[in-house]
């Protein structure tokens, strides 16, 4: 097996053994990206000499004995994640050339960690849609079919570690664009509970939404980045201070005696693709011979969700998208006067589907359409919430498919932003819910393409969600199947 | 028809805060190089987010309370929405459905002026045209200066219940103090760190009229000239059998005249929702009785003090209150020197024409507090006339050189003995004999003069009461 396509904590014993030095793993990875980028597109900036130069510190760092949790490890950032003095695009033309003079906290933790940073991935622009085919850079394609997309917005990120582009990602989920991605290209993504992780320096999208959350290859490695992203940073106020578990023990569970797992009917109705249905209901067998119980239950607002993050989303959008008028950094188009630069500057500078949503977010903010539309969505999504509130008095996690469909072809939905935003909609009540959920590679389509399932939490039990997956992984095969594995 | 002009006013205070409202760089911009007090936060850069100064918010609960206000337990920031090139994030951190502090009053002149709101928010950067005038007409280009971007501002909102732009005055007048006084704003108008903007309606019988909101009254005087000016205006149409339009007008000040600036209909619609990268605030009671126990003496309770303890009277009050540095200089002067009511009248009489003159700074005019003692206890032992106290004053301060220095070294001693003055007197009555036939054909206007004429032979070192003895008696003998 090539190293590029090895976890990080394997990777890690290695180099800790002697076995093999952190290039020899950059050696595997930029091997790897030349042989496939071409066709992928999975990065909007490679970075191959600063990793080079990264890597020789970190090797100094490790000399020193000092504990380094990434030590040497190759990782990818979407490329929505400021990192100083490297242009952060977002995939849009509005951000060209804007280098960030400041690095945001996860980056800083990363490198603090030992990481090393080979690239900025591609996604959708300003991370919204579903498919990464909204990017300014030109669209991302999946490692298992380059046919089909790879899922978005963290389109970039999902196909760098499938496909050995990248050992470890950082992508951000704002209604699903970490899991989806994970699920449409078998890896594992995790959206961590509104306030583990700081979102200080992730450039914003939907604020009360945002999180940066792990792309990993297995679960074992999805804690190993979380442990070094997770916990209070005084720069955002809406990360919250606590103890926190080691989340790498929680990957030593074998067994899930006495845990009750909800399947919530209402995510498998016929409008599901029969392969997921298949998964899903293998999956439920695989945790009942675990020793968990699988009970249905109901989440009654559900089908609200998705048009409620489709006003609260683009509300909070209309705004963060706002300073992006052509005066301080970025594009700016000649005119002759202000009102005409900002019409030019934004007119030219977002792409189609960035511009629907400021429309639609400052239509619902608008006065006399504030009430039935902004104020209505957050009152159901209090009703979403409730709905999750009740369901974990009974149950301990909820199961449902990532997405209700496997990848997609590219160009199939493009056209279509319902058939497109409804890719999203078992993901989309978890953001909305602010609790945490991962997405774990669950089985293969007819046609060989990964199917993620999804496990839902309690908000902050990241813990427990790690292990019922890690659970998962060692009862199954699936997830080591990798798509350019020799 | 009755006409009654109504009055509501807006006033910005900038906080007296070390460092911005939402990061760390420093709030101290006026005369700074463009451009060096900023950071990703206050630059509003892609990825940055707000973490709120608990000074700032101290601050502003200071003044909320000190306006009587009742303090909300639980409030929240909100975001107002709008394009201009001096807000860097296209969208101002404001409150709006619950600010910090409601239902309060300041007393003006015996009334209740009710305040409906206090409210925090952060400032926003400054154009900079390159035009002759400063002003945007004509310019090629802009610059932006984000270095007040961020820096904190309470917004306190008063209920329409002023009745004249002299009360509107007084009343910003006394809000100024206040926020001296309680230490959370420099209150300069000029510099812009207070800032008003009043809406203004006139009531025929009683009934509201339609509103319109003056802005850019940069000085005292510019609220009243603005305020008079605007009600003229909305009399004038009124009684034409016209209406007011609602609109935005502003006061130009070198005109003396507002102009509209836009209408309803141009109106933002500023889109306000809740700020989510704040949560919401928590106002605990222990807080908010912190704070009152730490709260510094208010400019009534001052002048009341004043009046009772001194003896003062209300219009040396009001002067003397009228900024707090005055006041702060007048209580120290007293705690060196006693004296209340001589000092309070040195100081209003003397030291702020000095001041004034000499382009001083009460601030910085500590130094001369030994001198205004030794001058008055010159004066008190007699050995300087109350005349030559006043130049020695002066130069005192102008020289800074002690009093006493200056008595001696120009001789300026009273001169009190009846023998010396005999002879300045004699001369003085030799030579001005039109003058002494005036007086003694009956005009007691003659006298005055004569007096005049000596203390000028003298130098102005006589001691006046003497020469008048000796005037008096010299006079008698030639009669």
């Amino acid at each position: 097996m090539e190293l590029c396509d090895m976890p990080a904590w394997k990777l890690k014993e290695m180099i800790s053994k002697g076995e093999i030095g952190p290039e020899d793993v950059l050696d595997s990875v930029f091997n790897r990206i030349d042989a496939v980028e071409g066709t992928l597109n999975s990065y909007i900036t490679l970075l191959r000499d600063s990793s080079y130069a990264q890597a020789k510190e970190v090797k100094r760092r490790l000399k020193e004995g000092e504990s380094l949790p990434l030590g040497g490890i190759p990782i990818a950032i979407k490329d929505i994640i400021c990192t100083k003095g490297i242009e952060t695009t977002c995939a849009s033309k509005i951000l060209k050339g804007f280098r960030p003079p400041y690095d945001a906290t996860v980056v800083a933790r990363v490198k603090r960690a030992g990481g090393i940073i080979v690239g900025k991935t591609n996604l959708d622009e300003f991370a919204m849609g579903s498919s990464t085919e909204n990017s300014a850079f030109g669209p991302t394609r999946n490692p298992w079919n380059p046919e089909t997309v790879p899922g978005g917005s963290s389109g970039g990120s999902a196909a760098a570690v499938a496909a050995g582009e990248a050992i470890l990602a950082l992508g951000s989920d704002t209604g699903g664009s970490v899991r989806q991605p994970a699920a449409f290209c078998g890896i594992v993504g995790l959206k961590p509970t509104y306030g583990l992780v700081s979102r200080y320096g992730l450039i914003a999208y939907a604020s009360s939404l945002d999180q940066i959350g792990p792309m990993t290859k297995d679960v074992k490695d999805c804690a190993l980045l979380l442990q070094v992203i997770a916990g209070k940073d005084d720069k955002d106020s809406t990360s919250i201070k606590l103890n926190l578990p080691n989340y790498l023990e929680a990957c030593e569970v074998k067994d899930l005696k006495g845990i009750k797992i909800g399947l919530p009917r209402e995510c498998v109705s016929e409008s599901i693709d029969r392969s997921v249905a298949r998964v899903i209901e293998e999956a439920k067998r695989v945790f009942e011979k675990l020793g968990a119980k699988v009970v249905e239950i109901s989440l009654p607002h559900i089908e609200y969700a998705l048009p409620t993050y489709y006003i609260i989303a683009p509300a909070e959008a209309s705004s963060n998208l706002a300073r992006y008028d052509g005066v301080q950094y970025g594009l700016r188009l000649k005119a002759g006067s202000l009102r005409e630069m900002y019409l030019e500057t934004r007119t030219n500078g977002f792409g189609e589907e960035v511009k629907r949503r400021i429309m639609i977010g400052t239509y619902v903010l608008s006065a006399g359409y504030y009430d039935a539309f902004y104020l209505k969505a957050l009152k159901v999504r209090r009703l979403v919430k409730e709905d999750f509130d009740e369901a974990f008095k009974e149950v301990d996690y909820i199961l449902t498919p990532t997405s209700p469909t496997p990848a997609f072809k590219i160009g199939e939905k493009i056209d279509d932003p319902i058939l497109m935003y409804l890719s999203d909609v078992f993901t989309v009540p978890v953001n909305l819910a602010g609790i945490c959920a991962i997405s774990i590679n669950g089985g293969f389509s007819d046609d060989g393409l990964p199917i993620g399932i999804q496990i839902i939490g309690r908000a902050f039990d990241e813990y427990g969600v790690l292990g019922v997956a890690s659970a998962f992984e060692a009862e199954t095969e699936c997830h080591s199947r990798r798509p350019y594995r020799r | 028809m009755e006409l009654k002009p109504v009055i509501g006013l807006e006033i910005h205070c900038q906080l007296l805060t070390k460092t911005k409202l939402f990061c760390s760089c420093p709030t101290d911009y006026v005369g700074r190089e463009p451009n060096t007090i900023v950071c990703p936060v206050c630059l509003g850069l892609p990825g940055s987010l707000p973490v709120l100064n608990k000074e700032a918010l101290k601050l502003a609960l200071r003044a909320a309370l000190a306006l009587n206000c009742t303090i909300l337990k639980k409030t929240r920031f909100h975001r107002k929405n709008y394009f201009y090139p001096d807000l860097p994030k296209a969208y101002q951190i404001s409150q709006y459905d619950i600010p910090l502090a409601v239902n309060g009053y300041l007393v003006i002149d015996g009334k209740r002026i009710r305040i409906r709101r206090v409210h925090m928010e952060e400032d926003a950067g400054k154009l900079v045209h390159p035009t002759k005038t400063g002003r945007l007409e004509g310019a090629e280009y802009s610059l932006v200066d984000f270095n007040r971007c961020g820096v904190p501002l309470i917004e306190i909102v008063t209920e329409p219940d002023i009745s004249s732009p002299e009360e509107a005055r007084n009343f910003v007048m006394e809000l100024r103090s206040l926020v001296q006084h309680l230490g959370v704003s420099d209150g300069n108008m000029e510099e812009g760190s207070l800032r008003c903007d009043a809406n203004i309606s006139i009531s025929v019988d009683g009934k509201f009229g339609t509103k319109t909101e003056i802005k850019n009254m940069n000085s005292f005087k510019a609220i009243e000239r603005a305020l008079a000016y605007e009600i003229n205006r909305h009399m004038e149409v009124i009684l034409s059998g016209g209406e007011v339009i609602q609109e935005t007008r502003h006061w130009d000040d070198s005109k003396g005249i507002t102009t509209s600036l836009r209408g309803k209909e141009e109106a933002h619609d500023y889109r306000y929702f809740p700020e989510p990268d704040l949560l919401p605030l928590f106002i605990s009671d222990e807080m908010v009785s912190e704070i009152s126990k730490t709260m510094p003496e208010l400019p009534w309770d001052r002048r009341n003090r004043w009046k009772m303890d001194f003896g003062l009277g209300d219009y040396e009050v009001f002067v003397l209150s009228s900024s707090k540095v005055l006041g702060d200089f007048f209580d120290a002067c007293v705690r060196e020197i006693g004296k209340p009511k001589e000092v309070s009248n040195w100081i209003q009489v003397e030291l702020l024409r000095i001041v004034d003159d000499l382009r001083l700074k009460i601030e910085d005019c500590y130094f001369a507090i030994p001198y205004l003692k030794e001058v008055l206890e010159l004066l008190e032992k007699g050995v300087i006339n109350n005349q030559v106290a006043k130049a020695v004053f002066e130069e005192s301060i102008r020289e800074r050189r002690a009093p006493i220095d200056i008595v001696k070294s120009k001789g300026l001693e009273q001169v009190s003995d009846e023998e010396a003055l005999k002879d300045a007197v004699k001369r003085v009555l030799e030579e001005n004999e039109d003058a002494v036939k005036s007086y003694l054909s009956g005009k007691d206007k003659a006298f005055n003069f004569l007096l005049g004429q000596v203390m000028k032979v003298t130098k102005g070192k006589a001691n006046p009461a003497v020469v008048r003895k000796v005037l008096e008696e010299e006079l008698k003998a030639l009669s």
